[in-house]
């Protein structure tokens, strides 16, 4: 849970995140390339939340299991929800819905890592 | 959307930023709630009192969304009062909770101003007031 695709899926959040937020200031609507990004990003969450599913079979299981559970469907879900959003609103304010969203992500991200420190072993 | 044409002008979800405040007081009902829910379920003994406001707050959060989506007299109405009760709310539980934490053993969303949530709740209902104030009926 707290390998490098942690980081990494934080680092792509916040980049992302600047990226969107740079553009709904240009007062620039979501491109093509922006939703690219948004679902090569969804890709991402979803191969980390695939690690995170397997860790629970591991040894070392949060032992606040119903929480973890439940942030992670709210990570895997969160980018996907704003792109389709995001699509429903091709202007600057459809921008900053991915800028947002990108923002929440390591959030999630954090609390995920905060709630599998807690084992139950 | 159909409904587009019968829907009030106030109503945020008929503008570009409205909706990205709505989906921002939708995440904070969400969590707020999920979270409430999970802290009753498994163990509401340790701090039924700190538990109890959090579900509230989550309720709060859910009617202000509600009101700032629907807009109209009702729901502007609904917006404000559930703005106001989270402003009052995140200052005093903030206040408390800096001053004396021995009362809340448990975080709510709105302990220590928000500090948990990056302080998002303590900047939310100025934007929602804001929103309602800016959308004021003009006569």
């Amino acid at each position: 849970m707290n390998g490098p695709l942690s980081v990494v899926t934080i680092v792509a959040a916040l980049v992302l995140a600047a990226w969107y937020l740079l553009r709904s200031a240009l007062n620039r609507a979501p491109s093509r390339v922006d939703l690219l990004l948004a679902a090569a990003f969804s890709v991402l969450i979803a191969v980390f939340t695939v690690v995170a599913v397997v860790s629970l079979f591991g040894d070392s299981r949060p032992s606040d299991t119903a929480t973890f559970v439940g942030y992670l469907i709210t990570t895997f879900a969160f980018i996907p929800v704003a792109l389709y959003l995001a699509r429903l609103e091709p202007t600057r304010w459809g921008s900053l819905i991915l800028g947002v969203a990108c923002l929440v992500i390591p959030v999630l991200v954090l609390r995920l890592q905060q709630i599998a420190e807690v084992t139950g072993a | 959307m159909p409904e587009a044409s019968a829907r009030p002008r106030d109503a945020a979800l008929g503008s570009g930023l409205g909706r990205v405040l709505i989906l921002v007081y939708g995440v904070f009902a969400l969590s707020a709630s999920a979270r409430a829910l999970v802290q009753i379920t498994t163990h509401f003994s340790e701090a039924p009192l700190a538990y109890l406001l959090s579900a509230f707050a989550g309720l709060v959060y859910i009617s202000a969304t509600v009101g700032l989506a629907v807009g109209g007299v009702r729901g502007r109405l609904i917006a404000l009062v559930s703005c106001t009760i989270e402003l009052l709310g995140v200052l005093t539980i903030g206040i408390l909770s800096v001053a004396d934490a021995g009362d809340f053993p448990d975080d709510t969303v709105w302990s220590r101003f928000g500090s948990g949530y990056g302080y998002v709740p303590l900047v939310l209902p100025f934007i929602g007031l804001w929103w309602i104030w800016r959308h004021r009926p003009r006569n």
